[in-house]
């Protein structure tokens, strides 16, 4: 339990995937000019990290690494899949998103309004393919590792475009030099707050 | 021709499927060889390393030969035969019991000395973590370690790959004066003792993993060392 | 009614003569090529591909592979979706273009890690990530599917090098600042070193993430400055 709650908050803070890693930052950049919709974005991210990332830990378990056919038949041991993980990962996430986006439209849909338009956007978003990539990378044992992590990472990238979106609201009032407004300044603020989120890396779970 | 009726879709998509696949299968197998040399290069480069002698990659296979005098492949402690000591794969071995557990070890010469090689794996923060240590022959000191990581966090517990925390492992002893063997402590920054090193500030539990990589592996060897090295052990350390 | 047939015929060839043959290098087309360079940067002017670009540029060495994996898929996908873009069903055109991509990048990955295998563990993830770099799946959706196969091929050419030269860019500094190296030799004067009794140190601030951002945003900075159209109100 103590290690699940370490890896969600590790997962949120220190290997927080944008300030971390840079994923998802062409959504990040393109949909954070008001709060509103960022929250909204933020909560689609959450959603589909949640699912796809379990689901490719079983791809990945149970037909894609060396030796995972094995549940078939002893004799599939040596067969090594990885290499059509990434057209796999990426299938599983294109449907995904289209499979989410059917059933919250036919059983909420005022979640699908709030959400509906965003949904679609999220298949090429990064942060969404490179948490199913860190998961191959980091070997979790379990389902419930692999969960806890697409949900921290999706919280992570969350609280990240919540706050850009903010600063970016507020900093419309200030006088920014003409070359930096917008996209400079954001890539300059965003740069800054990674920075503190630095601060995090050094706490000891 | 009518591109978007169901059928011809269905039929796209089936073809497509079959000659990406196709492709992609033809290039995993033909580059198979060049891949799986790599690895093999770069972990005869690891070995040689814990040993301190630096090679680049491609000039590590002629190195190996010269240096690793023998391996060989312990089980419960004795020498088996019929098992090739460089091709195991040490992360299958540590999930098996100990009865079943295959370890490789590598004897070296190098500049008339003997060094016993032992592999290491564990698990860091992320992923799997592995390395080499090297003995004397005493089987007591070690004359050097290298160490290497699949995920580990960059700038924190990735760090143990650096020479900073490798060069602190020599010297260090694994056994205690009773001859016991008692590993390497990786310790918070305040070691002192000849077997403790410092951990990597920020790095705790990748710290905590190579702590316990080398309890956990080179407990397999010490037995057959002991054995193996005749009465060196016990001499060196008395007249120490 | 023969005669008519017999005419619309003739006005099709003629139609067809009467299209001047286009150069390879016409006007137009090298405004394919240039235009992502600066004006129509992937980058800094059309935001996309940032993801998988700024974790990798705390040297050169690997920035320099990773721009050529880009320029690769870029080009070879563009001009694969060209060739087919009669024959994609329209429904599931998204899918086949994330098929052909992801087909490429794996392919990539392949060969890097049989070729460059230290780049490549260096990578690690972010080659996979080219697939979902907005730049590539934005190139396809929005010029592929419409144009010729070697406009298309000149259009990936020209945002792979806008991608290239701005990661390179970051690279060069943050290696040059962070290590006082480039691609690995040593170029900063090692008598220059405090520890060898001279007055300079390597700004370590500059291999942590956050400075390929704000790198980045200086670039912005003084593109903008000199690109007065580029400026955002």
């Amino acid at each position: 339990m103590q290690e699940l709650v370490n890896l969600f908050v590790k997962a949120i803070f220190v290997d927080n995937m944008i300030f971390a890693y840079f994923l998802g930052m062409c959504s990040y950049l393109a949909v954070s000019k008001k709060v509103s919709t960022a929250v909204g974005l933020g909560i689609a991210v959450i959603f589909v990290l949640t699912i796809t990332v379990p689901v490719n830990f079983l791809l990945e378990n149970y037909i894609l690494r060396e030796g995972a056919l094995s549940w078939l038949s002893p004799a599939f041991v040596e067969v090594d899949l990885s290499f059509l993980s990434f057209i796999l990962f990426i299938a599983v996430i294109a449907s995904m998103v289209q499979l989410v986006e059917m059933t919250v439209e036919k059983f909420s849909p005022g979640l699908y309004n709030a959400l509906g338009i965003f949904l679609p956007l999220i298949a090429v978003n990064c942060a969404i393919l490179g948490g199913s990539l860190f998961m191959q990378e980091r070997n979790f044992i379990g389902i419930t590792e692999a969960t806890v992590f697409g949900f921290g990472s999706g919280i992570g990238w969350f609280l990240a475009i919540v706050a850009i979106a903010a600063i970016r609201e507020k900093i419309q009032y200030s006088n920014v030099p003409a070359p930096l407004k917008g996209l400079g300044i954001t890539f300059i603020v965003t740069g800054l707050m990674g920075i503190a989120f630095m601060s995090f890396m050094g706490i000891k779970l | 021709m009518d591109v978007n009726k169901n059928s011809y879709t269905f039929l796209f998509a089936t073809a497509m499927v079959v000659v990406v696949a196709a492709s992609l299968s033809f290039a995993a197998t033909n580059l198979k060889p060049f891949q799986d040399t790599n690895v093999e290069q770069e972990k005869m480069q690891s070995i040689l390393s814990s040993i301190q002698i630096q090679v680049e990659r491609s000039e590590a296979p002629e190195a190996y030969g010269t240096y690793i005098k023998e391996a060989i492949v312990l089980q419960e402690g004795v020498a088996v035969n019929g098992q090739d000591a460089f091709a195991i794969d040490l992360a299958k071995e540590i999930r098996k019991s100990d009865e079943d557990r295959l370890s490789p070890l590598y004897i070296a010469d190098k500049d008339g000395e003997t060094y016993y090689i032992i592999p290491l794996q564990g698990n860091g923060l992320w992923g799997p973590i592995w390395g080499y240590v090297s003995l004397k022959q005493d089987i007591n000191t070690v004359y050097g370690a290298t160490f290497d990581h699949k995920a580990e966090t960059p700038g924190l517990g990735a760090e143990i790959n650096t020479p900073v925390f490798e060069e602190q492992f020599k010297g260090k002893r694994m056994l205690d004066s009773n001859l016991t063997f008692v590993g390497i402590d990786v310790r918070k920054g305040d070691a002192s003792t000849e077997y403790q090193v410092d951990g990597i500030s920020g790095g705790t539990i990748t710290s905590d993993g190579v702590e316990a990589m080398i309890l956990d592996c080179v407990k397999e060897y010490v037995p057959f060392l002991k054995e193996h090295s005749g009465k060196t052990a016990t001499a060196v350390l008395i007249s120490e | 009614m023969a005669d008519v047939l017999e005419k619309k015929e003739e006005a099709k060839d003629l139609l067809v003569d009467k299209q001047p043959k286009e150069p390879l290098f016409s006007k137009k087309n090298r405004k394919l090529l240039n235009d992502p360079l600066n004006d129509n940067n992937p980058i800094t002017v059309q935001v996309l591909g940032i993801c998988s670009a700024l974790a990798i540029t705390v040297k050169l060495y690997p920035a320099l592979v990773m721009s050529i994996s880009v320029l690769f898929v870029m080009a070879a996908g563009n001009v694969i979706v060209s060739l087919m873009r009669n024959f994609i069903p329209n429904r599931i055109r998204i899918i086949v273009q994330l098929v052909v991509v992801a087909s490429l990048v794996a392919l990539v990955d392949q060969v890097l890690k049989a070729f460059v295998y230290d780049v490549s563990k260096e990578l690690s993830v972010f080659v996979g990530l080219i697939i979902t770099n907005c730049i590539i799946m934005g190139r396809l959706e929005a010029f592929a599917l419409g144009n010729t196969v070697w406009k298309s091929f000149l259009d990936g050419i020209g945002n792979a090098f806008g991608y290239a030269w701005i990661l390179l860019a970051v690279s060069f500094f943050r290696e040059l600042l962070g290590s006082g190296t480039l691609f690995g030799f040593q170029v900063v004067p090692d008598a220059w070193y405090l520890a060898n009794g001279g007055f300079y140190s390597n700004n370590g601030f500059m291999l942590l993430p956050p400075m390929a951002l704000i790198t980045v945003g200086i670039i912005i900075w003084v593109q903008r400055a000199r690109n007065t159209k580029l400026i955002e109100e």
